[in-house]
């Protein structure tokens, strides 16, 4: 009886499978043979990428059941989905670690496509349709984090317009288009919203589907060996050894070790879900609390740190012009290096190339979460001062103190590392800047710092400067004038000595007096 | 198609016929669909770009009676955007910064920053606009003092009418277009 059950049951499976051709379908997707060499821990990135993706899109349509966008309406759903909801804040924290992790992989994988050399020849159309995907993914950050809409996403819309209103020509229609309004309201909210669950979905669905088919098309790249050279002419060829002498199905030979990392990843994310749940919101995206940063989540505070860390005047070579570049780059990438050696020991530039850029994002991506160019609004009220920088001082410094305090000095100037860091630590300034160098620097600020010429009393800012002249460390002097103009040394004649040590001091405290 | 079939034996003339009335065919096809495309993509891009298309005439709003302003002072002035609809929410109430000069002369300031559009907060004591984004500050008159910002303060146009202070106000105003998109 069971041998005539399983007699059927195999009949049923030859009949669907000589209607929908499972096992040809198989054997050309998940089963597609691969170099045993690539079953490397280095090659799970990619899948690890495609599994954040399913899980975006698992937990983004949950989301969607709630989310209400309209700016009306759009911060209380997150309030509700956090306090409210059951499973609600759970959901919420997946997608939000589900993107940072989704775009860090990403990143990963294509340093690794990019060192192990996987961009060479046949694969060009690969890289380059995932330089697309890389694009549409930080699209989706970006518009993800507009749907919190607090007060960072609110301003954040702002610093969008304000970029598109810098290009040249068609600036203003392209604000038009990206607010839908005269103003940052619930038409920008919706834009956002149907980028965010439409057009970049559908578009990265498109992108993936050309993604894959090219990879089962053109087949895994093999583990690169120093020294092995690709050639266009030869390559398909010896691909096609490769695959005969050592090749395995991917499912199930060649899958393991992306198991074992998917496996790792997603309970990672379940955990930093569980134990840093979901951001925000912040506060809400309200125009009359003027009290926010905006400060973009983790994949874009290198550009805000690069906004504020250029010259003045960059930010049309920042926004425009460098990603325009390096958009050329990427996509020209395997056409001026498609062949040659793939291994990354033998490709220094590579190598250095991507240290290069790792080290730039990673130190402005510091400097972002430190922020040390804005002002500390609240300094002037919050910031205490430490005794030693008031004992002691006769009455002519201390109302000094209290002018720097109450003109809002330490919002952008440190006293002992406490308060702005926007200008330099005032701390010793007393040992660099003489009094009328001070006077000078506070009434006719220069530099980066506004001058104080019209808000500050003569005995306020005689007052303000005692003050500053007395900040140095006990027993130093203060720094004094170059003692004549500053003219080329002349032969050593009498006294060099003396000469160097009046005038080497005062020439560093100029030099710096320019720097504020 | 009918290419493949030319080179092959000739054709009865029935035939023949046939492949031009089904050419013909193909053709009053491509183009009633080359109709369609049009009469509907133009109304869908005409629908997403609205906003380039329909000019919006600048509307004058109220920011309260003059007397609300002391001379030689300078504070935050919430009001209610003429330009918004319900689904807007808080975003509907907008900000401006207001000075008042000697007499019923005024400078009435965006709160956003020329540099990248973040909120400036006024700082009495010390007469000056500061930005939290990028460090930006301005003086009294919006007049650039330190900082990344291109330009002074964007302001808006005033008028005082029947004891009011009305602004040309409502709109997020940026380089492109320092009076606003309107």
């Amino acid at each position: 009886m069971s041998t005539k059950f399983t007699d059927r049951f195999a009949g049923l499976a030859m009949w669907l499978d000589r209607r929908l051709h499972l096992v040809k379908l198989w054997e050309t997707t998940a089963g597609h043979p691969i170099p045993k060499s690539s079953a490397s821990w280095f090659y799970t990135f990619g899948s690890m990428t495609l599994v954040c993706f399913v899980i975006q899109i698992v937990t983004g349509i949950a989301l969607a059941l709630f989310y209400t966008p309209s700016a009306a309406e759009a911060y209380h759903t997150l309030e509700f989905l956090n306090f409210v909801q059951p499973l609600g804040w759970f959901l919420r924290g997946l997608h939000y670690w589900g993107s940072n992790c989704m775009v860090i992989i990403m990143a990963l994988h294509m340093t690794q496509v990019f060192l192990w050399g996987a961009f060479k020849y046949p694969r060009e159309l690969t890289w380059m349709s995932g330089v697309v995907l890389l694009f549409l993914t930080l699209g989706m950050s970006f518009s993800g984090q507009v749907l919190r809409f607090d007060a960072d996403s609110y301003w954040g819309i702002g610093i969008g317009a304000a970029i598109l209103g810098r290009i040249p020509f068609i600036g203003a229609q392209l604000v038009d288009l990206l607010l839908g309004a005269p103003f940052i309201g619930t038409d920008a909210l919706s834009r956002f919203f149907a980028l965010h669950v439409f057009v970049l979905p559908g578009a990265i669905l498109a992108l993936l589907a050309m993604h894959l088919r090219l990879v089962l098309g053109k087949g895994i790249n093999e583990y690169p060996k120093p020294g092995v050279q690709v050639h266009p002419k030869t390559y398909d060829a010896a691909y096609q050894e490769i695959i005969r002498k050592e090749g395995i199905p991917f499912v199930p030979h060649g899958v393991n070790k992306d198991v074992v990392a998917n496996g790792i990843l997603l309970v990672l994310m379940v955990l930093l879900t569980v134990f840093l749940g979901p951001k925000g919101p912040g506060i809400p995206g309200d125009p009359t609390q003027v009290i926010s940063e905006a400060k973009p989540d983790y994949p874009f505070l290198w550009l805000l740190s690069a906004a504020a860390l250029l010259p003045n005047g960059s930010e049309i070579m920042l926004f425009m012009v460098f990603p325009l570049i390096a958009t050329i780059i990427l996509f020209a990438l395997p056409f001026f290096a498609g062949a040659g050696e793939k291994s990354w020991q033998r490709r220094p530039l590579a190598v250095i190339a991507v240290a290069v850029i790792y080290l730039t994002i990673g130190m402005l991506t510091y400097a972002g979460i430190t922020g040390p160019w804005s002002p500390h609004m609240e300094a002037w009220t919050s910031v205490h001062s430490r005794p030693e920088f008031i004992k002691g001082r006769p009455p002519l410094e201390l109302q000094g103190a209290l002018v720097l305090q109450n003109k809002q000095c330490r919002n952008c100037h440190a006293i002992g590392g406490e308060g702005g860091h926007r200008g330099p630590d005032l701390s010793t300034v007393g040992t660099r800047m003489t009094a009328p160098q001070l006077v000078r620097q506070v009434l006719q600020g220069g530099g980066n710092m506004p001058a104080y010429g019209k808000n500050l009393s003569p005995e306020e800012t005689r007052a303000v400067v005692a003050y500053l002249v007395s900040l140095r460390p006990p027993n130093t002097a203060p720094a004094r004038e170059a003692v004549g103009p500053l003219e080329p040394q002349k032969e050593p004649a009498k006294g060099p000595a003396q000469a160097d040590s009046a005038s080497s001091p005062t020439m560093q405290s100029l030099a710096r007096t320019d720097g504020h | 198609m009918s290419s493949d079939e030319s080179h092959q034996a000739p054709l009865s003339p029935e035939a023949k016929n046939y492949s031009t009335r089904r050419d013909f065919l193909l053709k009053i096809g491509v183009g009633i669909n080359a109709i369609a495309t049009l009469m509907i993509g133009i109304p869908i891009i005409g629908f997403v770009c609205s906003t380039l298309i329909k000019k919006t005439s600048r509307k004058w709003v109220s920011l309260g009676p003059v007397t609300k302003f002391t001379e030689g002072s300078t504070r935050l002035v919430a009001y209610q955007t003429p330009y918004g609809r319900s689904a807007d929410g808080p975003t509907k109430t907008l900000t401006c910064w207001v000075r008042r000069m000697p007499g019923d002369k005024f400078r009435i300031f965006a709160a956003n920053c020329t540099h990248l559009g973040c909120p400036v907060r006024w700082f009495e004591e010390s007469q000056l606009f500061l930005c939290p984004c990028h460090g930006g500050a301005f003086y009294a008159d919006g007049e650039h003092a330190a900082g990344p910002p291109p330009r002074a303060l964007y302001e808006y146009e005033y008028k005082v009418e029947k004891g009011e202070l009305m602004i040309r106000g409502g709109v997020l105003p940026n380089l492109a277009n320092p009076g606003g998109p309107v």
